[in-house]
């Protein structure tokens, strides 16, 4: 079963979504059921994935390798490393909230509305564990598909806008990765990832090569100044897209940058960190000012999540700073497991405050912060939640929110004094953008007589907020057992970058 | 000893801390807080007894982890206890104040609907404090240092429906988050030299780190870089200048936790920091110069705004100010014990005097101003001696608890010989006379002279709202009264009965370093004939001199001529008004700071991001946007899978051309 376990949690829920198609709206009451028992199958093939996971090697584990275009040499091969397994997870784990969260609130379409989730679940696990260029592209541009319908479909009223922006931009950077990827299947021929990594190439074909993935990875994460899609994606995206968009699609970016750029072209990476960590500092300087203002809740957890994604891009390329300073890689490790840790993180934290912006929206219909105040009132346990999250959010210790960032910043003070007090004003930015949200939403008397109304949250809410709220904590108090999984990887990953691939 | 016992020590509160939050309202009131009592009368036994266990027994000093935290690159970070004397003595102080406000909370939030909650905060509290103090590494001081944070923010937003109450808690976070991003840059800075986040292996680098320089400001020393980024951490913690602006408002909160949080045991985190830090700042005379100013200026200008407030909680949160500086500028004069035995006195007593002036506040029916208060003694006679009492040890009048460590840090600080230590002592010696005033006047003007809560009422009836009758004050119930009296007893004796042994008798051993060169303590300790010969003394010292002047001028203007004080207000109207303004601090950080922050903030997402990037890259220029618009119309009406199509076609046959090439 384990050759075919990766198999599996992709087409299975691929399977599933387009039975639920088939069914279609007529019975969607079979379609809804059918949906959450394949999200839990998926979700429960994560535990041999994670119970059987040899935490002693950097190689792939769970391979299947098939010929899937031999005219191209390209493969349906799959498997995973220390690096895109907690992803995988963090992807089977996230769509369960997303399906329950949609259970009574979408009337519209519902049965396509979940076998787009469904599908792109599979689509993105696809991403995770292609050990395959060509395989991995298809993955990558296949899932926009989906995620384009949600937030055409189902999205505000300027979708339309927001998903000719979305899908422009992530368009357009991919089409310059495609080409780098058909260039290094030329000259090493084949499209498997590994032979990519062990290619020989001069500097000036790494640059190119470089830029071409920065393109595309920089508008994923979102990088600044590539960010001004996100925003308005979230915007018009129902919940379930946000929380899939924030949780695992911009983690895609990091994802490629930590297995593309820097093990494929290092010289490139080191001829170029300085841009890299100059646009993450920005991202959670200028960002974080940004997300003070916002006046929409679901834009200022956007660009807290842009923000927070400053460190993911900052803590992967630490490591030529590091050398520099120290002649010596210890700590880029860390600052990589410390983007690493901050992509599950994030994926948790920025998911469960869609989810609780969701729960407001579904009531009030508006997602403008003036329109709340004092919903602590009305919805004690939900004020809970959203309390609770929101500390996560600014890194309190004790959270997730808190590991990633730390590593990071111990990480950056090895490379630079400067990266880390820079990269450190996020404690109090985050703090002043996320608790000024919080004091404005939750705290204060009853603002006005929609809030008077409310009603707490339901059992099937405070199921998924419960459970995303036990994988904050548990996370922040214990992260171990995660580190372990991901540091033979990330350890063979730091050999890579710092080695170097100009042919001599 | 035995790891267990030590881990029961803060998972007793936190166990309690969960249930009474998560099933609080289900349990009931009195389940709670029998509940949340046993866990932290649990913990304040088993400190107590590890106490006895080191001191009397001799037993040594625990070093150990309870789990692997996480391992990364090599490193491993453990959450783990160091216990010697000086953790010993925390956990037994934080423990015993947070029993007696556990009682005393039964009686105050009686009528709360709140009530559970409450107790699951306090407990939740006294958990992450003893993690703090009882970590061997600088990840899990970091955990202890913002959870303590972060339950005092959930609990000055206690009362969430006060718009004071939720601006004061957003306040104190952010102002908090400041000093941690020094506090954090200083963890970050010792780790790039240790590659270990251990106290051990820190205290053991600190002369090796103490020979590097950073290359940042033009080169400075790295260990004193890391001590001042460490210290930054403390001046947030511990409300010092400019730092402390918080630490005032946080009196929104209930008054078991001001006494509790803000008086007796968070806000000594910092000074707790520290003197754990010895070993580090010992090496570094300009951090810890900076340090003694810090301190010696916060302890001077803070207890001057004790003296025009008029809220009885908010005099006394000044006076906390002005006594953790006290405490910054022992640490500054390198006498660490003193800093902790006045941590522990002023735990006593300033917890009593938040304590009484809760009980005041009951007795007033939630009346905090003092020019409404006046002869109350007469009615609560139990509140007023034992507020005495704390405001006697409060004035380091000899014989009193807080005479032992105020006196000791006085003339510590005359002694040191570090840069700025002429100014700092002037700060302190001056610092009695101020303290002597405001405590007087916030005695006298609460229990004794005209009894002006009876204008109150007339007043109130006079301007025509329903018939008020005179509230008239009455004594508060046991369980207030008798936390009261726990808190006075310590306050009276604890000084004369430990001095010899904390301050003078090496009682903290190795736990504190001091090197020779700096140990001004032990020049007193070389003068120290017993606290009987010290108190006598301490009659004809300076300290004492001032603070009687202070006394005299009290009871001048605010007992027996208050018109003087009324006219002295009229004459210094210009001082009245900077100090009414609490010296332009709050000011400057609301109408620059917040604004600056909120204006820069808009100025980069209109002009940066709906400006630039949005409006000139993406869909700005004339071009673009027509194209743009083009492509907006064509999904509009529908040729949106055209368009999808187009981009297949061109990517194929960019991969055909790629393919012919090649």
């Amino acid at each position: 079963m384990h050759d075919h376990l990766l198999s599996l949690l992709i087409w299975l829920p691929i399977a599933a979504g387009v039975v639920v198609l088939l069914l279609g709206e007529r019975n969607i009451a079979a379609g809804r059921w059918l949906s959450l028992a394949a999200s839990f199958v998926a979700l429960a093939l994560c535990v041999p994935l994670w119970r059987d996971f040899n935490t002693h090697t950097a190689a792939y584990q769970f391979v299947q390798k098939a010929a899937w275009i031999p005219r191209f040499h390209a493969y349906y091969a799959l498997g995973v490393d220390g690096i895109s397994m907690p992803l995988v997870v963090l992807t089977a784990l996230m769509t369960v909230p997303v399906l329950i969260a949609g259970w009574q609130v979408i009337s519209k379409r519902p049965a396509q509305y979940y076998a787009a989730f469904l599908i792109m679940e599979g689509l993105m696990i696809g991403v995770f564990s292609a050990t395959d260029a060509l395989l991995f592209y298809f993955f990558w541009e296949a899932m926009l598909i989906p995620m384009f319908l949600i937030i055409g479909i189902w999205g505000g009223p300027r979708r339309v806008y927001a998903t000719i922006k979305f899908f422009l931009y992530t368009f357009l950077g991919s089409v310059f990765m495609l080409a780098a990827l058909i260039y290094m299947y030329v000259k090493a021929g084949s499209y498997s990832i590994s032979a990519f990594q062990a290619l020989p190439l001069t500097l000036t074909e790494q640059r190119w090569i470089f830029a071409a993935f920065l393109l595309a990875f920089a508008v994923k994460v979102p990088m600044w100044p590539v960010h001004t899609w996100l925003p308005d994606a979230h915007v018009e995206a129902p919940t379930g897209g946000s929380v899939i968009l924030a949780a695992i699609m911009l983690k895609m970016g990091g994802y490629g940058f930590l297995r593309f750029s820097l093990p494929i072209v290092p010289d490139a990476c080191r001829e170029l960190d300085l841009l890299v960590i100059t646009l993450s500092l920005i991202a959670v300087i200028y960002i974080g000012f940004v997300a003070i203002v916002q006046q929409d809740m679901k834009k200022l957890i956007a660009y807290s999540s842009i923000a927070h994604m400053g460190f993911v891009t900052l803590g992967a390329f630490l490591v030529y700073a590091i050398v520099k300073a120290t002649a010596s890689t210890q700590g880029a490790g860390m600052g990589m497991d410390g983007a690493m840790v901050q992509m599950i993180s994030h994926g948790l934290i920025s998911g469960a405050l869609f989810l609780c912006v969701g729960v407001l929206y579904d009531r009030m219909h508006t997602r403008q912060i003036a329109d709340y105040g004092g919903v602590i009132n009305t919805m004690p346990v939900f004020a809970g939640f959203m309390v609770l999250f929101a500390l996560a959010n600014t890194g309190l210790p004790g959270t997730s929110g808190f590991v990633g960032e730390f590593l990071v910043i111990l990480a950056s003070f090895k490379a630079s004094f400067w990266y880390a007090a820079l990269a450190a004003l996020t404690l109090i930015l985050g703090a002043s953008y996320t608790l000024w949200l919080v004091k404005r939403v939750v705290f204060g008397p009853v603002a006005n007589d929609h809030v008077a109304k409310l009603n707490d949250i339901n059992g099937r809410e405070f199921l998924i907020l419960g459970a995303l709220a036990l994988a904050v904590l548990l996370l922040g108090v214990w992260p171990e057992p995660l580190l372990k999984i991901m540091e033979p990887s990330i350890q063979h990953l730091v050999t890579q970058a710092a080695a170097t691939k100009i042919p001599v | 000893m035995n790891p267990h016992l030590l881990i029961a020590i803060p998972l007793a509160p936190l166990i309690a801390a969960v249930i009474a939050g998560l099933a609080g309202h289900r349990i009931g009131r009195a389940a709670t807080h029998t509940l949340t009592i046993a866990g932290v009368a649990i913990a304040c036994g088993l400190s107590l007894y590890v106490l006895k266990q080191m001191y009397w027994d001799g037993v040594g000093t625990f070093n150990g982890p309870v789990y692997t935290w996480l391992v990364s690159d090599g490193v491993h970070i453990q959450v783990g206890f160091l216990i010697d004397r000086l953790s010993v003595l925390m956990m037994s102080v934080v423990t015993f104040v947070s029993l007696c406000v556990h009682v005393y909370t039964i009686g105050y939030m009686s009528d709360d609907p709140g009530y559970t909650r409450f107790f699951s905060y306090i407990s939740l509290f006294t958990f992450a404090m003893l993690m703090l103090v009882m970590a061997n590494n600088f990840m899990q001081l970091f955990f202890g240092w913002e959870a303590v944070g972060m339950v005092s923010y959930l609990l000055i937003g206690f009362w969430y429906t006060r718009p004071s109450a939720i601006f004061a808690n957003l306040k104190a976070f952010i102002v908090n988050r400041v000093g941690d991003f020094g506090f954090i840059l200083g963890i970050a800075a010792l780790f790039s030299y240790t590659h270990s986040l251990s106290y051990t292996t820190a205290f053991a680098a600190a002369p090796h780190i103490a020979q590097q320089t950073l290359p940042v400001f033009g080169g400075v020393n790295a260990l004193t870089l890391a001590c001042v980024c460490l210290f930054i951490g403390a001046m947030g913690k511990s409300a010092q200048v400019p730092l402390h602006v918080w630490l005032p408002d946080s009196m929104e909160g209930p008054t078991p936790i001001s006494a509790l949080i803000h008086a007796a045991t968070m806000v000594t985190a910092g000074i707790f920091m520290v003197a754990r830090m010895s070993p580090l700042f010992e090496y570094s005379n300009a951090a810890l110069s900076f340090v003694l100013v810090i301190g010696a200026t916060t302890a001077f200008f803070m207890g001057i705004l004790g003296v025009v407030n008029n809220d009885i909680k908010r005099v006394i949160a000044y006076s906390t100010l002005s006594q953790l500086g006290y405490m910054t500028a022992a640490l500054g004069a390198s006498a660490y014990s003193a800093a902790i035995f006045h941590l522990m006195t002023h735990a006593f007593f300033k917890a009593l005097l938040f304590l009484a002036a809760g009980s005041v506040i009951i007795g007033m029916h939630h009346e905090q101003d003092m020019r409404k208060m006046g002869g109350l003694g007469k009615y609560m006679p139990i509140t007023a001696l034992t507020c005495w009492i704390g405001g006697l040890a409060l004035v380091a009048t000899p014989f009193f608890s807080g005479f032992y460590s105020k006196d000791a840090i006085i003339e510590a600080v005359g002694l040191s010989h570090r840069w700025g230590s002429t100014y700092a002592y002037w700060c302190v010696l001056f610092g009695s006379f101020i303290t002597s005033l405001y405590t007087f006047r916030l005695l006298f003007m609460t229990f004794h002279g005209e009894e002006r809560f009876r204008h109150a009422a007339a007043d109130r009836s006079h301007a025509g709202h329903e018939e008020h009758a005179v509230h008239v004050p009455h004594e508060s119930p046991l369980v207030v009264t008798l936390p009261l009296i726990a808190l006075a007893i310590p306050s009276l004796i604890i000084g004369y009965l430990t001095v010899g042994k904390v301050l003078y008798g090496n009682y903290f051993g190795s736990a504190i370093m001091v090197r020779p060169q700096n140990d001004v303590l032990a020049h007193l300790a070389a003068d120290y004939h017993g606290p009987l010969r010290l108190a006598l003394q301490g009659f004809a010292g300076w300290p004492f001199l001032f603070a009687l002047a202070g006394f005299g001028t009290a009871w001048l203007f605010f007992l027996k001529r208050p018109a003087l004080a009324d006219a002295a207000a009229v004459k210094f109207a210009w001082l009245k008004r900077i100090l009414d303004q609490k010296f332009y601090f709050d000011w400057f950080n609301e109408q620059v700071i917040a604004r600056l922050g909120r204006g820069i903030g808009t100025g980069l997402w209109k002009a940066g991001d709906q400006g630039v990037i949005d409006g000139a890259l993406v869909n700005g220029t004339a071009a673009s946007v027509g194209w743009f618009g083009g492509v907006v119309r064509r999904v509009q009406s529908g040729y949106l899978y055209s368009y999808a199509f187009w981009i297949v076609i061109g990517l194929a046959a960019l991969l055909g051309w790629f393919l012919v090439h090649a």
